[in-house]
């Protein structure tokens, strides 16, 4: 759990990003919403240039471009203005805004300023933007931190406050129910998965945030004030009254859980589950669907025709239950070649969980995981999805940088890096293939593609670990084999 | 173009006719604008960054130095150390108790750890706010361990990116003068401005070998904190780009009496005529000019007829260039002009009122300039002027492409020389290749 070098004080070539990025990554999920830094120009400008070069899209994040005078006597004036001219320009439906290190430690205070702002410059009606506004300085966390922090500030903001008595019934029976789905940060690809599962499990849900679209839009003749696609904000505002809430991620402070708040303020039921990477970690988010299916409060309304059932066994959409005999197929098909093998993850600690889940499942033990984060339940979290398939469980090294897991690395000797690209030096370093997944990808194209949820996900990465391993294999061969 | 312009940047946009230029620019970033523009940190971080054996610690959160973490092409011949993205990471405990002993602990660390020849510590927006005095820690570390540990002043909100250039060259001045400059030749020059993107720089100082003209220090691609030390030896200091490293050429002139010129190495024209300026300095030595000529025409005479290829697919295509400094620009204009394209906007984050003069003055009627400007105003410049390719970076790419509008990128990141004769051909190569692409056919723009 603790670092290997604690007596550092300095980071080299960190394993995490600043907060706001992670907001404004959230915010960038929400239909007609503008992401907004309140801070000077130069964070806002670093971070579009981060998300371009890992999605190649384009992402307009408006800044309060603070400049000197603002910085002693105050940011609200230029905030007000930022506000004024992004409204014009952009008309969104939203504008998420963040603070920055500069902000927070300058102490504007954002809900004040805000409240400021709606009675001098807005009418008061529909045509005015929503303002969602979080905290993310990031002397105090990481993206993961700010990207939870946006979503639970737009659920905490947003959902209809009277909605728990007023219009409960008459909406369910327009609207049908409805499941809350919070997927963190994954990428398009899985997001689109993610849809076609519900759709599969004959189940609404409300996907918050949704970047498979305005992270991954087509070729257009014009250029999009706004993207199109993200979660409806009238969708948003309704979470409140959901038949029950699923939200991913193990290692998820709660007082940043949108679940969590979206329970105890509106009782909507929380399942809390880990990433659905990998076999068993997607079994039990099917699981749950096919509960919330067939037994739930949504039975009488959405029960799966039992034609639709394969076995009694097993309660999996039919779609989802040839993926997984084809998954399991493959593994057995790959499993030798990668017996033995050793890995060290990296990344989000909830994608480094669901990472070493996978592999545990295919025989690949993976000797160190590492995460610029510092959730403490890592480690934990790391037992509960891999313990019973190793022999030994993996050193878990929360809040380094690569300095640490480069230093690990070199004792451990793996066979294989896992995790975004900056750990390419270091596979270069120990001359071993990295298997580029998360965010962010800087080195390849199609990052946001990557497909690493469900069963369909789990193959793919499969497929990608097993033919590195034996390319490797091949290219090392001194016959060169061209059969396996 | 009024429509997606606020009214309050109308200023900074001008079209070329036959009234006299009137344009702003100089000015703070419009509140909510969506600026192109970076921060006084990334300016400091531009122009030292190529000095390999330094090391580099950005005093600060974790973002300003994770975003600048080996993202630029500066090649270096030797040490690696600016490729490593320090920071001190602050916390919150930091913040409110001061972050001076905790820089103090990550110098020390990283400097026995790494052996540096020299330090730079940027400060970041909140270290200006909280007030931590880096002069004194750098003083105290600098004393303990015996090499230079500059502070560089270069708090984000404290102006945009020129201001930045500044900060670095007021860190470097004071290396400047301090080494020993025995035996550097009469017949000698610094190279100022060129971060030796792509092996660029090698390039350039391999011209001046054959002319016949020693390099001092290059400052800063393949940056060597010794060679800068002993900079003050040179004749001459020869500076690329408007704005980067003019202030330390100054500076050096103030200090030294160095003498300097201002060259370009994009495009055939600029880098000729700044091979020639070097050689007239040297007159004295008339076997200077002599050679040079003659490297010129030997290059001429094999970069000629393969560009005549490109130019003839090129010729006619319209052109649009958004960079970071205005000098760039000049260059570009007149390097497509080489390759037979017309440029109809062009635009920086940065330039001065005497470099959008000189830009009204060299392009065509009806081009736009432009200061400043966002991704609506250029995706909108892009369809309203029918643009073939833009020429800028990687924010400016995605506008391009969501647009089928070819690109190239000119920025920092570039991995192909753009500069220097064999640069031209490079250029007009990945112009044509990304104009001559089918891809464009098939777009929505076209098929509509
Ligand atoms: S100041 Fe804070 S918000 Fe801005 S780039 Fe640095 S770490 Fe990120
Ligand atoms: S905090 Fe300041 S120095 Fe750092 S990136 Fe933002 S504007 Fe630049």
């Amino acid at each position: 759990m603790s670092k290997k070098t604690p007596d550092f004080v300095s980071t080299t070539n960190a394993c995490k990003l600043c907060r706001p990025l992670g907001a404004v990554l959230a915010f960038r999920g929400v239909a007609g919403a503008v992401p907004y830094l309140h801070g000077s120009q130069g964070c806002a400008t670093y971070m579009r240039r981060y998300i371009i070069s890992h999605f190649n899209e384009p992402i307009d994040i408006a800044s309060s471009s603070l400049g000197e005078k603002n910085a002693i006597y105050g940011g609200g004036a230029n905030l007000k203005m930022g506000l004024k001219n992004v409204t014009a320009k952009y008309r969104p439906e939203l504008i998420g805004i963040a603070t920055t290190c500069l902000t927070e430690t300058i102490g504007d205070d954002l809900h004040q300023l805000l409240g400021e702002y709606r009675r001098e410059f807005l009418a008061g009606d529909q045509s005015d933007p929503l303002l969602v506004r979080v905290s993310t300085p990031s002397y105090a966390g990481s993206h993961m931190e700010g990207f939870h922090g946006a979503v639970r500030a737009l659920v905490e903001q947003l959902v209809d406050a009277d909605a728990a008595e007023a219009g409960l019934a008459t909406d369910k029976e327009q609207a049908g129910p409805v499941i809350n789905l919070l997927p963190g940060l994954v990428s398009p690809a899985d997001l689109r998965l993610l849809k076609e599962i519900m759709a599969e499990f004959q189940l609404s849900a409300t996907i918050l945030p949704d970047i498979s679209e305005t992270l991954d839009g087509p070729a257009l003749d014009d250029y999009p004030l706004i993207p199109q696609g993200g979660t409806e904000i009238c969708a948003i505002r309704r979470m409140g009254r959901a038949e029950a809430s699923i939200e991913f991620g193990r290692t998820l402070p709660e007082p940043l859980s949108a679940a969590g708040w979206l329970a105890s303020k509106h009782g909507v039921e929380c399942h809390r589950l880990g990433l659905p990477l990998g076999l068993r970690e997607t079994d039990r988010f099917l699981a749950l669907l096919a509960d919330l299916t067939n037994t739930g409060p949504l039975a009488a309304g959405a029960r799966l025709r039992d034609s639709q059932l394969r076995d009694s066994r097993s309660s999996l959409p039919p779609f989802q239950a040839a993926a997984r005999g084809r998954l399991l197929d493959a593994m057995v098909d790959g499993h030798k070649y990668l017996a033995g093998k050793q890995a060290v993850v990296y990344g989000e600690e909830d994608l480094v969980v669901g990472l070493v889940s996978l592999l545990a499942e295919c025989g690949v033990r993976t000797v160190l995981c590492a995460s610029g984060g510092k959730s403490g339940k890592l480690a934990a979290a790391v037992k509960e999805v891999a313990a019973d398939l190793l022999p030994e469980l993996p050193e878990v090294e929360e809040d380094c940088d690569f300095f640490d897991i480069a230093a690990r690395a070199r004792q451990l000797k793996p066979d294989l890096l896992i995790g975004h690209s900056k750990g390419y030096s270091l596979a270069r370093e120990l001359g071993i293939p990295l298997i580029r997944v998360g965010f962010p990808i800087h080195d390849r194209l199609g990052g946001q593609r990557i497909l690493h949820l469900g069963y369909q996900g789990a193959q793919q990465l499969f497929d990608t670990i097993v033919n590195t391993v034996i390319a490797r294999k091949q290219d090392d061969s001194p016959v060169g084999y061209s059969y396996m | 173009m009024e429509a997606t312009a606020l009214e309050a940047r109308q200023k900074q946009i001008w079209c070329k006719d036959d009234n006299p230029m009137v344009m702003d620019c100089d000015k703070d970033s419009l509140a909510g604008a969506v600026s192109q523009r970076a921060c006084v940190f990334c300016g400091s971080r531009v122009v030292l960054y190529p000095i390999a054996d330094a090391l580099h610690l950005v005093h600060g959160p974790i973002g300003c130095a994770v975003y600048t973490w080996d993202i630029r092409g500066a090649l270096s011949s030797g040490p690696e150390l600016h490729r490593l993205s320090f920071s001190t990471d602050m916390q919150e405990r930091d913040v409110i108790f001061g972050g001076e002993k905790k820089l103090y602990r990550a110098l020390v660390e990283l400097i026995d750890r790494h052996a540096p020849a020299a330090a730079f510590v940027y400060s970041t927006c909140i270290v200006g706010i909280i007030g931590d005095d880096l002069e004194a820690v750098c003083r105290q570390v600098s004393a303990e361990k015996g090499i230079p540990v500059l502070p560089v002043q270069s708090e984000g909100f404290k102006g945009n990116k020129r201001a930045g250039y500044q900060a670095a060259c007021l860190a470097m001045r004071r290396l400047v003068g301090t080494g020993d400059t025995a035996g550097i030749s009469p017949y000698s020059i610094n190279i100022l401005g060129d971060f030796n993107l792509a092996g660029e720089l090698w390039l350039i100082r391999d011209y001046f070998a054959r002319m016949g003209v020693e390099v001092v220090a290059n400052i800063t691609g393949d940056g060597r904190v010794a060679d800068i030390q002993r900079a003050h030896g040179a004749a001459l200091n020869v500076v690329q780009c408007s704005g980067a490293t003019m202030d330390l050429a100054t500076m050096m002139k103030e200090d030294f009496g160095i003498p300097v010129i201002k060259v370009s190495y994009f495009g055939i024209e600029d880098m000729a005529a700044a091979l020639y300026a070097v050689a007239d300095f040297f007159k004295q030595e008339p076997a200077i000019m002599a050679r040079t000529k003659e490297l010129v025409r030997e290059e001429l005479a094999t970069l000629l007829p393969e560009l005549e290829q490109y130019r003839r697919d090129l010729q006619g295509k319209k052109a649009a260039i958004y960079v970071g400094g205005a000098f760039k620009a000049f260059s570009l204009v007149k390097a497509f002009r080489t390759i037979g394209m017309e440029v109809v906007m062009v635009g920086s984050q940065t330039g001065t009122a005497e470099d959008y003069q000189e830009l009204a003055d060299i392009t065509d009627p009806g081009t736009i300039i432009v200061d400043d400007s966002n991704p609506l105003e250029l995706a909108s410049f892009l369809r309203d002027k029918k643009v073939d390719l833009f020429v800028g970076g990687v924010k400016e790419r995605p506008i391009a492409y969501k647009l089928g509008v070819a690109f190239c990128d000119h920025n920092h990141e570039r991995k192909e020389i753009l500069a220097g004769f064999a640069g031209m051909l490079n250029f007009a190569r990945e112009v044509h290749a990304s104009v001559m692409s089918p891809i464009w056919r098939l777009l929505p723009r076209r098929a509509a």
